[in-house]
């Protein structure tokens, strides 16, 4: 390498290290301003190096060129850094970035809507129990949600007051339910699924009920399923949902289709049993129905009732999420607020 | 329903548990107490007193001066503010010294001049029902100074139920006590009344019976399949007894008068609903069920004036409609101090009709629910008995020996066939024929001989058979007796094992994976998960009409959303309007539309149920606005703009779907219904020259965004265009230095960035590992027209340090093809 090309890299080293300590050292905007002009100046130490390349052979013009242009920037982005750094600290030099209890610099932090927690831990736990995980139409025929289901037209479920209808025979789905009855129709058993998803209740928007809100829907269905399975499996996912500590309850119940029902209570969460106003004093929480299959589901979507059993479940995720985070009031969780929805992040 | 504990221990002598134990076992094994409240537990001190003297307040018009009999021997002052005190009533007595319930302490004290000594008070005084109206008159018979709460039976607990539909057979006292019985329905005991018994001489007829000097008629007999009557002439009517209003205020119901009680007590003792009419009222003497007629009006008890239609059941006499069939009676016939002879009705109505008549006037009572869901038809004789001799009892008088009984006569009672081995099936449990029936047989379920011998004998023994008792039509099936058996067995009490199982048949549905893809991916990123309801106020703007909702809850919800952004900026001016201005959420929902007939037209095959009207879809919404990062003390804040917007949903269609985020100029439509939110900074989400999606600056009319806000950026996406078979291939990494090279260039305005760079990839060999744009510059120096534009350049290779020469051959390549393609003029410093 040439000599004239060899010295103006070192000098321009040089500048740069002299440059960005000066820099560094500055303790006031004026003394900035000093030492922008000793090195950054019209007729700065930079500047002289510049002039030099000239002199340079041609072949290493570029690279010289190349080189004097980094320091530079570099150069510029200290004295940008310095002059803000001064301007906001105000304070004598050095001090800001000593004082270690000064706040940390933070990124937005995403989060995972609570109730979609509760679905994927509640399906995660079901999976492992070889349940497969499956969705099903918010609009739905009537004979999916109630017909097919053995609920009769005059059920009060059926009525007029709870059931959004879009069209004749056409509606909301009021329960996750009808995914029964469809998966049971496209599929031989072993059937093992749960069914997240919306359902519809006409049901005025309150601390305690929502016109939409999620529902989960289990199915089991094969040979020899008995109410010993069925009560066994869902006790293990209270345990592994709710913690070993839970204590939890099957009570009878009633459900169209399912025979025998039950509804499942757990020990309450937030008082541990001994009676808050989250379970209305009663100690228990009510998590669950559920119940072995009615035989007239099996009729309805074909299926040999002599020969299959099997249990379904259906659960409120919304309202476990609810109790697990101590909300209120259940429309917060549908308002779509950054600042409750960043709690869980 | 309530339950009165006191009730319950007297229909049940044998039980023993405590209040705590018991409402275990109920919830357990039949239905859910939901409370236990205890009644008249704050009475002590409370006393039945004569009222001896009753005159006017000298100094105020409203108050009565009372000389009342408390027990003592002295007679006491009282001044009451009740409307009507009676000279020789009964009413309850708070002595001075002594508390209400409410805690009120009741002293001494003068009242506008005239000295008294504690209080006569109504029942809501007492906080043992809701009648305020006046004191509450006690029946005669009572010896003043006795303790109210012992008259009335309390202190009582009071069992809430929430009964399950199917078991309205819970809905009364003795229903609940068979749910209780160790070994037999004889456990339980029925109160005698101390009054005459009554054994009619039934006079039957299938529509029609005239008897005792009157006429009933079932003239709708697929309205009504039994109708009862019994009449009592010469009743004296007034309070019930204590022991009589105690039992009626202990279940929260009000006490009316003797001969209404006493149809009540009937009512919640055995669920059947009978109603007493003043029979001198009744036109004709006759009473007719029958379909009201259109126009037909009744004044109801509830003091309410009812227009009727056909679609109502009514108990007509020669003339009107005097009652709603097995809902409500009327005024006209209602039994009041004045009745003498009463016609007391004991029928069986049909569900259907019941429940025709209350939606019809909207009214449902403590009959219509119980006639809805089907009283026992084979117990009416025995309800209308207990209850003519509860009024003979309470009110005096004396019963007509002949009942009137219209109607069908009663089926038997259906037996059903039970398996054990279906048992075992369903239940796991092999309890065996004689344990069966020791379950079953308490409440009420007789063991019958099998029809036949050969009646599918299963491994776990020959079939039985169950007669089903009158009281629970909720049982029609083999498998309601298996549950009945696990009921009985109780649930609890089922071992437990972990069986093995075969796995689901049924695959995954692949949108829940693409899911946790997007929710990943935008929750990596700093923005958190919105749910929203699926409902819309109507929008004008967009290509398809959106779906409406023919009875919303209200006009801001009568439509289902159509797309994710619209409900976002709905979600976004609720965070406005707290005074939050960083918003950064995103929303994965179903969109709702009708089915464009050609293009969604259902599977082949299927079958039209009327949802293929319909079209439904997962999307994935995104809205972002405000700050890029928290505020920082270090760094001035910088608000979110294009190429946040652009950079987050490129970085979303690349990663996410394997799709590129085109820019589309202003005026050019993008896919249907995005084109109501979007700006003129906007792209499109293509892949295969399909539209996936549009992304940019939300326009703002589109939101109502406060002035302190900053502009507001949205995109939206199929959530069936994620891709979930992307598997990356691994490039191997160099361990050779990289060359690296600055470019600048001036091209006229014409020249897109994305063109430029497009040639430059295509012209530079394979050493050129990546470019990166790092300078826009239009102005002073730059002729007008042109633009500058600067890259940094990475060269570098797999297996060799690379030399100047051949990163110089390769910059040579490029910039002759910009120079060529784009008539670039390469800058020098």
């Amino acid at each position: 390498m040439s000599p004239a090309g060899t010295s103006l890299l070192d000098r321009l080293t040089e500048i740069e290290e002299q440059g960005l300590a000066a820099i560094g050292k500055a303790d006031s905007a004026s003394a900035l301003e000093t030492v922008r002009i000793e090195f950054l100046g019209r007729s700065g130490s930079l500047a002289e190096a510049f002039g030099g390349i000239g002199t340079v052979e041609p072949e290493l013009r570029p690279r010289v060129g190349q080189r004097a242009n980094a320091v530079k920037q570099a150069l510029i982005s200290a004295h940008t850094h310095r002059a803000r750094e001064l301007e906001r600290s105000g304070a004598p030099e050095g001090q800001a970035e000593h004082d270690l209890t000064l706040p940390g610099r933070h990124r937005w932090a995403g989060a995972v809507h609570p109730v979609t927690r509760v679905i994927d831990e509640i399906c995660d736990i079901f999976s492992e129990l070889g349940f497969t995980k499956i969705r099903g139409p918010e609009i739905e025929s009537v004979w999916y949600n109630f017909t097919a289901l053995n609920i009769p037209l005059d059920h009060p479920a059926a009525d007029m007051m709870d059931t959004f209808y879009l069209d004749e025979g056409v509606i909301l789905r009021t329960h996750t339910s009808p995914v029964q009855a469809r998966v049971m129709e496209e599929y031989e058993p072993p059937v093992r699924v749960v069914v997240p998803g919306l359902a519809y209740r006409r049901d005025s928007f309150d601390p305690s009920h929502a016109p939409a809100f999620e529902q989960i829907e289990g199915l089991a269905v094969d040979e020899g399923i008995d109410f010993i399975e069925f009560r066994s499996t869902l006790e293990h996912f209270v345990r592994r949902f709710f913690g070993p500590e839970t204590r939890s309850r099957f009570r009878p119940a009633f459900y169209p289709f399912t025979e025998p029902s039950a509804e499942v209570d757990v020990s309450c969460t937030v008082c541990g049993g001994s009676g808050c106003s989250t379970c209305k004093r009663t100690g228990w929480i009510t998590i669950m129905g559920c119940g072995m299959v009615d035989p007239a589901v099996y009729e309805n979507v074909g299926y040999d009732p002599e020969k299959y059993t099997g249990y379904a479940f259906g659960m409120g995720p919304a309202r476990i999420a609810m109790v697990r985070h101590g909300i209120p009031d259940m429309r917060l969780l549908y308002e779509g607020d950054v600042g409750f929805l960043e709690q869980f992040s | 329903m309530n339950v009165s504990v006191n009730w319950l221990r007297e229909l049940l002598p044998g039980l023993s548990e405590g209040v705590e134990e018991l409402a275990h076992r109920f919830s357990m094994t039949a239905a859910a107490v939901e409370s236990t409240d205890s009644v008249g537990g704050a009475l002590e001190g409370i006393v039945v007193a004569q009222v001896l003297e009753a005159d006017p307040h000298p100094n105020a018009d409203r108050l009565t001066l009372c000389r009342v009999d408390a027990g003592h021997e002295e007679p006491i002052d009282v001044v009451c503010g009740a409307p009507v005190v009676e000279k020789g009533a009964l009413y309850p007595y708070v002595p001075a010294g002594a508390t209400l319930p409410g805690g009120f302490r009741i002293e001494s004290r003068k009242i506008r001049g005239e000295m008294s000594h504690g209080m006569l008070c109504s029942e809501a005084e007492l906080e043992l029902g809701r009648d305020k109206g006046g004191i509450m008159r006690l029946r005669d018979g009572l010896t003043p100074g006795q303790s109210l709460p012992e008259v009335l039976g309390l202190p009582d607990v009071r069992l809430s139920l929430d009964l399950n539909p199917n078991r309205v057979d819970l809905a009364s006292h003795v229903g609940v006590a068979r749910e209780l019985v160790h070994e037999s329905l004889a456990e339980i005991v029925l109160r005698d009344f101390g009054g005459p018994g009554w054994s009619p001489e039934w006079q039957d007829g299938e529509r029609e019976v005239s008897a005792v000097g009157m006429t009933v008629a079932i003239d709708a007999p697929d309205r009504c399949s039994r109708y009862l009557g019994a009449v009592i002439r010469g009743v004296t009517v007034g309070p019930s007894p204590a022991w009589l209003t105690g039992r009626l205020l202990a279940i929260g119901a009000r006490p009316i008068n003797n001969v209404v009680d006493a149809t009540n007590y009937v009512l919640f003792e055995l669920n059947q609903p009978i109603h007493a009419f003043d029979l001198q009222t009744l036109s004709g003497s006759e009473i007719r069920v029958r379909a009201a007629m259109a126009g037909e009006r009744l004044r109801t008890l509830d003091g309410e004036d009812r227009t009727l239609d056909p679609s109502v059941t009514s108990i007509a006499d020669r003339d009107r409609s005097v009652a709603l069939a097995g809902v409500m009676g009327g005024e006209d016939t209602e039994v009041t101090d004045r009745t003498s002879d009463l016609l007391i009705e004991c029928a069986a109505f049909e569900p259907a009709s019941v429940r025709a008549t209350g939606r019809a006037l909207t009214l449902g009572t403590d009959a219509s629910y119980r006639f809805e869901r089907g009283i026992d038809e084979h117990g009416l004789e025995a309800a209308l008995t207990r209850c003519v001799e509860l009024i003979l009892a309470v009110a005096g008088g004396e019963a007509e020996p002949k009942g009137i009984r219209v109607g069908a006569t009663v089926t038997d009672l259906p037996a059903i066939q039970l398996r054990p081995s279906r048992v075992k099936q369903v239940l796991g449990i092999d309890p065996g024929p004689d344990e069966i029936e020791r379950l079953l047989g308490p409440i009420g379920f007789e063991r019958q001989e099998p029809l036949e011998k050969s009646a599918e004998a299963g491994t776990s023994g020959p079939a039985l058979r169950f007669q089903i008792p009158g009281w629970r039509r909720d049982v029609t099936r083999e498998i309601d007796l298996v549950e009945e058996v696990a009921r009985r067995f109780g649930f609890e009490n089922f071992p437990h094992h972990d069986r093995r199982f075969r796995p689901s048949a049924v695959p995954d549905d692949p949108a829940w994976s693409q899911a946790d893809r997007v929710r990943e991916f935008f929750v990596a990123r700093g923005l958190v998960e919105a749910r929203s309801l699926s409902f819309m106020p109507e929008q004008h703007r967009g290509n398809r009409a959106e779906v409406a909702v023919p009875n919303p809850l209200s006009a801001e919800e009568s439509y289902l959303r159509a797309a994710l952004v619209p409900v976002l900026l709905r979600r976004a001016e609720h965070n406005f309007a707290r005074g939050r201005r960083d918003i950064r959420l995103f929303e994965i929902g179903t969109v709702f539309g009708y089915a464009d007939t050609e293009r969604d037209a259902g599977e082949p095959g299927a079958t039209a149920d009327g949802t293929e009207r319909f079209h439904e879809q997962l999307r994935v919404g995104v809205l972002i606005s405000g700050e890029r990062d928290p505020a920082h003390w270090s760094t001035e804040s910088e608000d979110l703009g294009l190429w946040d917007l652009k950079g987050l949903a490129a970085e979303a269609a690349e990663r996410l779907c394997d799709a590129t985020l085109e820019p589309v100029p202003d005026g050019n439509a993008i896919a249907g219904r995005a084109d109501a939110w979007l700006d003129t900074e906007r792209f499109r989400l293509v892949r295969d020259g399909k539209t996936l999606g549009a992304a940019g600056r939300v326009r703002d009319a589109a939101v109502d965004a406060p002035p302190w806000g900053s502009s507001v950026w949205a995109m939206e996406f199929d959530l069936a265009s994620v891709i979930l078979e992307r598997t990356t291939a691994y490039r191997p990494l160099s361990t050779f230095p990289a060359v690296r090279r600055d470019l600048a260039v001036t091209v006229p305005l014409s020249a897109e960035a994305l063109a430029i760079e497009r040639a430059i990839r295509g012209s530079a060999s394979e050493l050129l590992e990546s470019i990166r744009l790092f300078d826009v510059y239009a102005g002073e120096g730059i002729d007008e027209g042109q633009r500058s534009l600067a890259w940094a350049f990475r060269f570098r290779a797999r297996d060799r340090t690379l030399t100047d020469q051949e990163v110089d051959a390769d910059m040579t390549v490029i910039t002759s093809a910009l120079e060529e393609q784009f008539d670039a003029r390469i800058r020098t410093t």
